[in-house]
């Protein structure tokens, strides 16, 4: 039977067995938010802390919902009206958080490395919601499972991804998630924000600073929300981003006919992607959204709920309804 | 009178390594010969110990004045004791800084009190180490510092560092710089490259200090001035030493154990491997290797970085640089470099004896007349640091738990025995 997790830290850790499972996991939960009545009783009586140490909309209300549907009771930790403001420590707040028993974590917070630091001082599941520059693994798997339903696999296609990649944990998770299933990976942006070096970061990957090249045969575009926020060095005119790297529709010709636009969110309309595309037929951006839900809820079920890998789907049990 | 018998003396100064006892009467070395009697002495038994002049060590931080929930000089020292060391230079980035010689004689009082070694202070260059007016150096001097750093940071300017490098010349001592170019440090919090990649830290590239110990070599051409580079990680420092000493410029450099132990893929998000300089690339550690053994190098220094523990207890990116690092000094020279075939075992040593003192302008050698300091280790003792038993008052080592062969067995300051494993 397959090894169960005991935590969600990242993609690079994960096998390729596992990254399956957890897509099939999350295959019956996509199918139940088109329910009518979207609740589960699945995790009844468990709790989930969500605590973001930076502020967030959609992926903190994601997991919430997840929770939710899953019918687990939630307690949540925002930055902005914790004790971290009067100088708590991460730890001592966790901590804090553990002491009222929940029977798992989510953790988003601006470190590098804070879930895998939490997670080897709590006894409960950790789940990354991102760390710092370094990975969100739920949205590498939601973005993998978004690739399987529209293209019918998910091995071997030729994955663009456009942005500011070194600051980004989302190229990082969907790089390590991506390259364990034959993807050939082409990354591209401003050459201070895709330095050649990350050619060394997994195998079939290139770096290119010229986006038409970037762009020529891709099956899968991946458009990076340019993350004012977190750049460290002077920054880049917006004028010249959008001159150089914007994902226009005469751009997005150059890839293949039926290639699949990805973006993470939330999309900053005319700078890194052009509306044109984000609305087009290519895109796949509100199915990320709903992904999202089921893979979150596959996520706290596998690591929550503690059933047995091969147990039956709580989905697809219908007197699992909650009343 | 102590009788150190039966051991092996290893003199780099005079080259000797051979069978022989040593005698001490009082703080001095009375006689060096072959089976000495001395009859009313105290015998310490030495056998199967080597016998070596007392260990310096360039570079620790004693956090005494202000930081004394990390560590204080009694046991900053009593730590440096059980790691070898007969003396230590302690860095002025207390609170306050060591800028004026009422805070050098603070130092030295609290000192000859309570530390179980000598402890040299290291004044500060600038006034409270903030790059702009110079620090007292000439009454610090007199109160007894024995060179000059902004340590914790680089000296600020080019400019600051001539007149710094001017004045000290004229005052006999040497400038220990950190080198760092800030705008390229920018906030990193280790060795930029594939790893700092993988991890998503922000990355320090390697020249951000190479940068500024060119910028001090030459300043140094400038001034003809004694320059010594703290805690050098890279192999491009290491290159403009060398060119600055074929030049005949006085120019000197140290380097870590952890430093020529651990390197950049040997960082986890525990910030135990967080240090500035940060852990190097692994072909960088190798020129490191490469200049302790042709010489390069003039010493080992351990950076003895105390920092509490609820301080270091946090995420990677918020926790404060640094490591302790007397108590594991001499074992990772034993494990790393010696038992590994890369230097001598006198070579070693040097580099712990007359090598910082030639730095610091003095000999360092086991003869008569000479103070009583003497460090003896075994070079095969097995055994595990733990540093929960470290009289430190900070844990703040990668090395917790490292199954070691070579160990400080005994250690002599001024005649007396501070420390017996």
């Amino acid at each position: 039977m397959l090894q169960r997790l005991s935590h969600l830290l990242g993609t690079e850790a994960l096998s390729h067995e596992q990254i399956l499972f957890l897509l099939d996991q999350a295959k019956p939960f996509q199918e139940f938010q088109r329910y009518p009545l979207k609740k589960l009783a699945t995790l009844r009586g468990k709790t989930v802390a969500i605590a973001f140490f930076e502020s967030s909309t959609r992926t903190r209300i994601s997991f919430t919902t997840a929770a939710a549907r899953l019918g687990a009771d939630t307690m949540a930790l925002q930055a902005e009206s914790s004790s971290l403001k009067k100088g708590e420590s991460l730890i001592d707040t966790v901590r804090t958080l553990e002491a009222m028993r929940p029977d798992g974590i989510v953790i988003r917070h601006p470190s590098s490395g804070a879930p895998a630091f939490v997670a080897e001082r709590l006894e409960i599941p950790v789940l990354n919601a991102g760390d710092g520059t370094h990975e969100h693994p739920t949205q590498a798997l939601l973005d993998a499972l978004t690739i399987r339903d529209r293209k019918g696999k998910l091995e071997d296609w030729n994955v663009t991804i456009l942005g500011d990649i070194v600051h980004s944990r989302v190229a990082r998770s969907n790089i390590h998630l991506l390259s364990k299933f034959g993807t050939r990976i082409t990354l591209c942006g401003p050459a201070m924000w895709v330095p050649r070096e990350l050619e060394n970061f997994a195998p079939n990957l290139r770096v290119t600073h010229r986006i038409e090249e970037a762009l020529e045969g891709a099956d899968v575009v991946m458009v990076l929300r340019v993350q004012t926020e977190r750049i460290h060095e002077p920054s880049l005119a917006a004028d010249e981003y959008i001159a150089g790297y914007q994902l226009t529709p005469a751009r997005l010709r150059l890839a293949r006919p039926d290639a699949l636009v990805l973006h993470p969110g939330p999309i900053v309309r005319g700078l890194e992607i052009d509306s044109a595309v984000a609305d087009g037929p290519q895109s796949g951006v509100l199915e990320q959204v709903t992904n999202g839900l089921a893979v979150r809820m596959g996520l706290l079920y596998h690591l929550i709920g503690g059933a047995p890998t091969d147990a039956p789907h709580p989905a697809k049990d219908r007197s699992n309804a909650s009343d | 009178m102590l009788l150190i018998k039966n051991g092996r003396v290893l003199d780099p100064a005079s080259k000797t390594d051979a069978a022989l006892d040593v005698l001490l009467d009082g703080e001095r070395i009375s006689r060096v010969g072959a089976n000495l009697e001395a009859p009313g002495a105290e015998i310490l038994d030495a056998k199967g110990l080597i016998v070596a002049p007392g260990f310096i060590d360039l570079h620790c931080h004693l956090r005494e004045p202000g930081q004394e929930m990390s560590e204080t000089i009694e046991t900053g020292t009593r730590s440096a004791a059980r790691g070898g060391f007969t003396a230590v230079c302690c860095m002025p980035n207390t609170n306050p800084v060591n800028d004026n010689a009422s805070v050098t004689r603070g130092i030295v009082e609290r000192a000859a009190a309570s530390a179980s070694v000598r402890v040299w202070p290291i004044g500060a260059a600038s006034m409270g180490s903030k790059g702009e007016a110079l620090a007292e150096i000439a009454a610090m001097k007199s109160a007894g510092i024995v060179a000059v750093s902004d340590d914790g940071k680089p000296v600020a300017t080019a400019r600051l560092m001539r007149q710094v490098m001017d004045y000290c010349n004229s005052l006999d001592l040497p400038v220990i710089d950190h080198c760092e170019d800030p705008s390229l440090f920018a906030g990193g919090v280790m060795r930029e490259g594939p790893q700092s990649l993988r991890l998503g830290l922000q990355g320090i590239p390697a020249q951000s200090e190479s940068i500024c110990a060119g910028r001090d070599v030459e300043v140094a051409a400038l001034t003809g001035a004694r320059l010594h580079i703290a805690h050098m990680s890279t192999r491009g420092s290491l290159e403009y030493v060398r060119w600055a000493r074929k030049q005949g410029l006085r120019v000197t450099c140290e380097v870590t154990p952890h430093h020529f132990t651990l390197t950049d893929e040997d960082v986890r998000y525990d910030s135990n491997y967080k240090m500035n300089p940060p852990l190097a690339s692994r072909a960088d550690r190798d020129a490191l290797i490469a200049g302790l053994a042709d010489g390069s190098v003039d010493a080992i220094a351990t950076d003895h970085a105390p920092h509490h523990p609820a301080s270091k207890d946090v995420e990677f990116d918020r926790a404060p640089f640094g490591i302790t690092g007397f108590e594991t000094a001499l074992a990772l020279g034993l494990s790393e470099l010696v038992h590994t075939g890369k230097i001598p075992l006198m070579r070693l040593v040097e580099l712990f004896t007359t090598g910082p003192a030639r730095v610091l302008g003095f000999a360092r050698k086991i003869a008569s007349g000479e103070p009583a300091d003497l460090t003896l280790f075994s070079a095969d003792h097995e055994w595990t640091f733990r540093a929960a038993e470290s009289p430190s008052k900070s844990r703040n080592t990668p090395f917790d738990g490292r199954a070691f062969r070579g160990a400080p067995m005994a250690t002599i300051v001024a005649g007396r025995l501070v420390f017996k494993r």
